[in-house]
């Protein structure tokens, strides 16, 4: 074997042969996204015939089932918005930090995000809405980065392990803590009890537009990390020999991941699994190039969040079942399949 | 090492070095029991009224004594003896999932046993609106469910430590997520009486609770002490301590049913008391020295924990805090330490 | 004193899940001797020793102790007789040298003994043996590789097992520290008559140290018998793959074997006259 012959087979056949695979996927995804969105518009603890839907979406709200649309569509959106802002981080934070287990809610960074909107609400007054999202993404950020911090100190650096680990074990901490916070003030247990489940029940164009703009700069900064991850994943050196600046593109992926995962928590509570369980999926589908895998990513988790709204305002009618709960649900069966696949070493 | 402590004075460092930790054990161990005694008195003594020996005493004997008799025969003495119970339950539980997965973080409350006795036990309260007892029973059969749920589906080719944690870290993800959805469902009143619940509290404490707490203790701990040199083997890889004549699986068996057995009683009488299983192993392991078996003293250290944070959180604040909000908020930064320091030193994670 | 006791595997197949390691294996250990196992990476070694101490039941035949099947053997009865030191133990955070080599002590303890002289003297000869005793009050964590496995030997020697088994017992070891823990287990099989079995990397250290070479090829025996039967080019060829010579160790005058690779050879016209055919033709 000389050199020349080592280096060839990443590049042959199954670059190519995924070309065209992908674009098929690409349509189903985005067939899938539209049925999940009019289903959303469609189902919910009042059915609504298709008639409807379209005249409520021209702007109608004369009947009840018209209104029941109007209030649906927000939610719907928010759905959207929020699932691809998890998948979409999810998907960068696994490629950040090279770890199959990476995930908001399993790092840690959903607690912290709570934690900072429990204190500033108790202690420093906090109410009004930005106010809220500033907090969260800033919680989101620190817990983030203690937990990775943490998780990768010492021998073999950031292991799934030593990250589920840290991330759980901070998890813990944070919530005892909102508990203590919590806990003596009757005033606010009832809304953050709410809040804390996750959910994107009491959407309205006003709390989307809150957080906007924090997602589009994450959902920007994040989408265009693609390249840089691809030479991430090689490793830290290799990535450094092939002109990667590392700890600049690692830090700024990681920060747009923050930002979406912040901003979704502070408009829909700590969602659980969604950042795991879809770039694991649109991995099997598209491969592993990172500049195919975000997009996707993204496009998954709008549908997943959506039809698991769905999912939980059919099943439990006339009450609801919040997508928190249904994406854990979901997920922990998934993420308990990824733990067993692995090799023990590698944990 | 100067002074020949046993026979064989050329052994400058095994013989006369074991000597030397095995008294210091034993003075750890008599220290802390001492210490748990002498908290277990104070919570009896003091509280709004404080009530001298004496009283105390007369009480414990049977004797009736105006206003002692109830305060302290009716409220203190169930609750201390809970506390207690309970502390020493945790830590000795804690200290065998910690030992026997060789990681301090692979306590009973990571690892999802804890979450599955906490979800089940909060729909008994909430949706079905049992009483006490009952909730124990489900309580303890959520607990067994969950340990096998999580051992079963990290069975490959033997159990794995850490395939196991992480298993269990999934599946407590998914059981908290049960328990907030029954919570958001709570009405009003029972809301409370769940989150109470639910970061552990021993208001309201009596007899019913104690006594079930006790009775396990007593039936567990002498199963667990029998399996300490096993646990200890076990500390070297599953390979060496086969080789050195332990049945590791059926030894893991054993000690996770009576460790989850303490673990579930314990937490339908008081809840998951925050920490408190994490917590008393490793304290325990830093006074008593490594080398010694952690089990009796790690036991002692929980219920001394338990004891003086419930303490502290009737008396310590302006409001009352239920006493796992206390060793939560002790324990928190104690753990993000521990993980510190476990890493930085390339330990066992 | 010479251990008498005798090791061997009858039909021995073993596995993990679906995948077949080792198929109907026969052969036996000679007891008071040193015996080396070798053979390519993954062709069932450290399989077919961790089968040997019991830490893996066989999916069909057994292995045999002194006339007993030893799975059906009481765990700690059989810990008495036989020791094995696996490829990578764990040593607990913090645990001092001592404590360490007194947990090789478990399988002579009961529920309700105690610590006795008789545990202590144990300790102390396995110490002394693999002179660690100026580190018994040292934490673990603090020793070089080479002390940490001499450590991890005394551990296995206080469990005063007549037979000891030990899986790549120089991996992760430098040049100068496999030797001394090579020429440590030989001191202990010539002072105490210590049948050892162990996986060996390296042929020819194994060809220097061993009384008995055990060559596995695909879950099966190849060969076995004196270094000088089993390691011949033919059998490196068969075991390895691998193109050879061997020749006599002019140190130890055991069979030593030079690779031979696809650069760094002298034609063979150049080649000294004895080379390894010849020494197989002339045997």
């Amino acid at each position: 074997m000389t050199r020349t012959e080592t280096r060839r087979p990443p590049y042959t056949a199954p670059a190519r042969r995924t070309a065209g695979t992908r674009a098929l996927w690409l349509l189903i995804g985005l067939l899938l996204l539209a049925a999940v969105m009019a289903a959303s518009l469609a189902f919910g603890s009042r059915d609504v015939g298709w008639s409807d839907v379209w005249s409520a979406l021209g702007g109608a709200d004369a009947s009840l089932e018209q209104a029941a649309v109007t209030k649906r569509v927000p939610r719907t959106v928010l759905a959207v918005v929020i699932g691809a802002a998890l998948g979409l981080s999810g998907c960068v934070m696994q490629g950040v930090t090279r770890n199959p287990l990476a995930d908001p809610g399993i790092l840690g960074v959903n607690m912290g995000a709570s934690l900072a909107v429990v204190t500033a609400v108790a202690f420093f007054g906090l109410s009004s809405p930005t106010g809220y999202v500033w907090v969260a993404i800033a919680g989101a950020a620190l817990s983030a980065l203690f937990v990775y911090t943490v998780g990768s100190l010492g021998r073999g650096g950031a292991t799934p392990l030593k990250l589920a680990l840290a991330g759980a074990a901070t998890s813990a901490a944070f919530a005892s803590l909102v508990s203590a916070v919590v806990l003596p003030r009757n005033d606010i247990a009832g809304s953050f009890r709410l809040w804390q489940i996750g959910g994107v029940g009491g959407a309205s164009f006003d709390r989307i537009g809150q957080v906007l703009p924090f997602l589009l700069v994450g959902f920007a900064v994040c989408l265009l990390s693609g390249r840089a991850l691809n030479s991430l994943a090689l490793g830290d050196e290799l990535a450094a020999g092939l002109g990667e600046r590392v700890a600049f593109v690692r830090a700024l992926a990681a920060l747009g991941a923050v930002l979406l995962c912040g901003a979704a928590t502070a408009v829909a509570g700590p969602i659980a699994f969604v950042g795991l369980v879809v770039p694991h999926t649109c991995r099997l589908l598209v491969g592993v190039d990172h500049r195919w895998l975000l997009p996707f990513s993204a496009l998954l988790g709008a549908s997943l969040l959506t039809a698991a709204d769905v999912v939980g305002r059919v099943v439990a009618r006339p009450s609801e079942i919040d997508v928190g709960i249904l994406t854990a649900l979901i997920g922990a069966p998934f993420f308990i399949y990824i733990v067993r696949r692995q090799k023990v070493r590698a944990l | 090492m100067s002074v020949p402590l046993v026979t064989r004075p050329p052994s400058t460092g095994s013989a006369a070095g074991r000597a030397r930790r095995i008294s210091r054990r034993r003075l750890v161990v008599l220290t802390l029991a001492v210490l748990v005694v002498a908290a277990l008195a104070g919570t009896l003594m003091f509280g709004q009224t404080f009530y001298p020996p004496r009283d105390v005493i007369r009480v414990i004997l049977g004797e009736q004594v105006p206003g002692a008799s109830f305060t302290v025969g009716r409220l203190r003495l169930p609750r201390a003896v809970l506390a207690a119970a309970a502390g020493f339950s945790f830590g000795l539980a804690g200290v065998t999932f910690q030992t026997m997965l060789r990681n301090p973080l692979a306590s009973p409350d990571i690892i999802g046993i804890s979450s599955g006795a906490s979800a089940v036990a909060a729909m008994a309260i909430v949706t079905l609106s049992l009483g006490r007892t009952e909730v124990s029973v489900f309580a303890v059969v959520a607990g067994l469910a969950v340990a096998l749920l999580v051992y079963t589906l990290a069975f490959r080719d033997g159990v794995v430590g850490t395939r196991l944690i992480l298993i269990g870290i999934g599946i407590s993800a998914m059981l908290d997520s049960v328990t907030s959805y029954v919570l958001s469902q709570a009405a009003e009143w029972d809301l409370q009486e769940a989150m109470r619940w639910l970061t552990g509290s021993l208001n309201g404490a009596d007899w019913d609770q104690a006594l079930p707490t006790l009775a396990a203790l007593a039936v567990l701990t002498p199963v667990l002490l029998a399996r300490s040199r096993d646990l200890s083997a076990m500390q070297l890889g599953d390979d060496t301590a086969s080789a050195l004549g332990v049945r590791v699986e059926r030894t893991r068996i054993t000690v996770i049913v009576a460790a989850v057995g303490l673990i579930a009683v314990a937490t339908a009488a008081a809840g998951p008391i925050a920490f408190v299983a994490f917590l008393s192993g490793p304290i325990a392991a830093r006074v008593v020295g490594p080398g010694g078996s952690p089990l009796v003293p790690a036991g002692l250290v929980g219920s001394l924990l338990v004891l003086v944070a419930d303490f502290c959180g009737q008396f310590a604040f302006g409001a009352r805090y239920p006493v796992g909000v206390v060793t939560g908020v002790l324990g928190a930064p104690y753990l993000v330490y521990l993980i510190i320091r476990t890493n930085r030193t390339g330990g066992s994670l | 004193m010479t251990s008498n006791h005798s090791l061997s595997a009858e039909r021995l197949t073993l596995g993990y899940g679906e995948r077949t390691v080792i198929e109907s294996l026969d052969l036996a250990v000679p007891p008071g001797r040193i015996t080396a196992i070798v053979g390519a990476n993954a062709c069932g070694k450290s399989t077919l020793l961790r089968s040997m101490s019991r830490l893996l039941a066989p999916r069909e035949g057994r292995v045999v102790l002194d006339g007993k099947e030893v799975h059906r053997l009481p765990a700690k009865q059989l810990a008495r007789t036989l020791g094995l030191l696996p490829q990578s133990p764990i040593a607990p955070e913090g645990i001092t040298v001592a404590d360490l080599v007194g947990r090789g002590r478990h399988p002579h303890q009961s529920v309700f003994s105690r610590w006795n002289d008789q545990d202590d003297a144990a300790v102390d000869s396995a110490l002394e043996a693999t002179r660690t005793t100026e580190l018994a009050d040292r934490s673990v964590d603090e020793l070089s590789g080479g002390q940490r496995q001499r450590v991890w030997i005394a551990m296995a020697l206080a469990q005063q097992t007549d037979l000891l088994l030990l899986d790549e017992p120089t991996t992760f070891l430098d040049a100068s520290h496999q030797i001394e823990v090579l020429d440590l287990l030989t001191d202990l099989n010539q002072a105490r008559g210590t049948t050892i079995v162990m996986v060996l990397h390296d042929l020819n250290l194994a060809a220097r140290y061993a009384d008995h070479l055990i060559a596995l090829a695909e879950g099966r025996l190849h060969a076995a018998g004196t270094p000088e039967e089993v390691l011949t080019c033919e059998n490196v060829r068969a075991v390895f793959g691998l193109d050879s010579r061997v020749i006599e160790d002019p140190v130890s005058l055991r069979p030593l074997m030079l690779p031979i690779g696809r650069h760094h050879v002298v034609p063979p016209r150049d080649a000294p006259a004895r080379t390894g055919v010849a020494r197989e033709a002339g045997r």
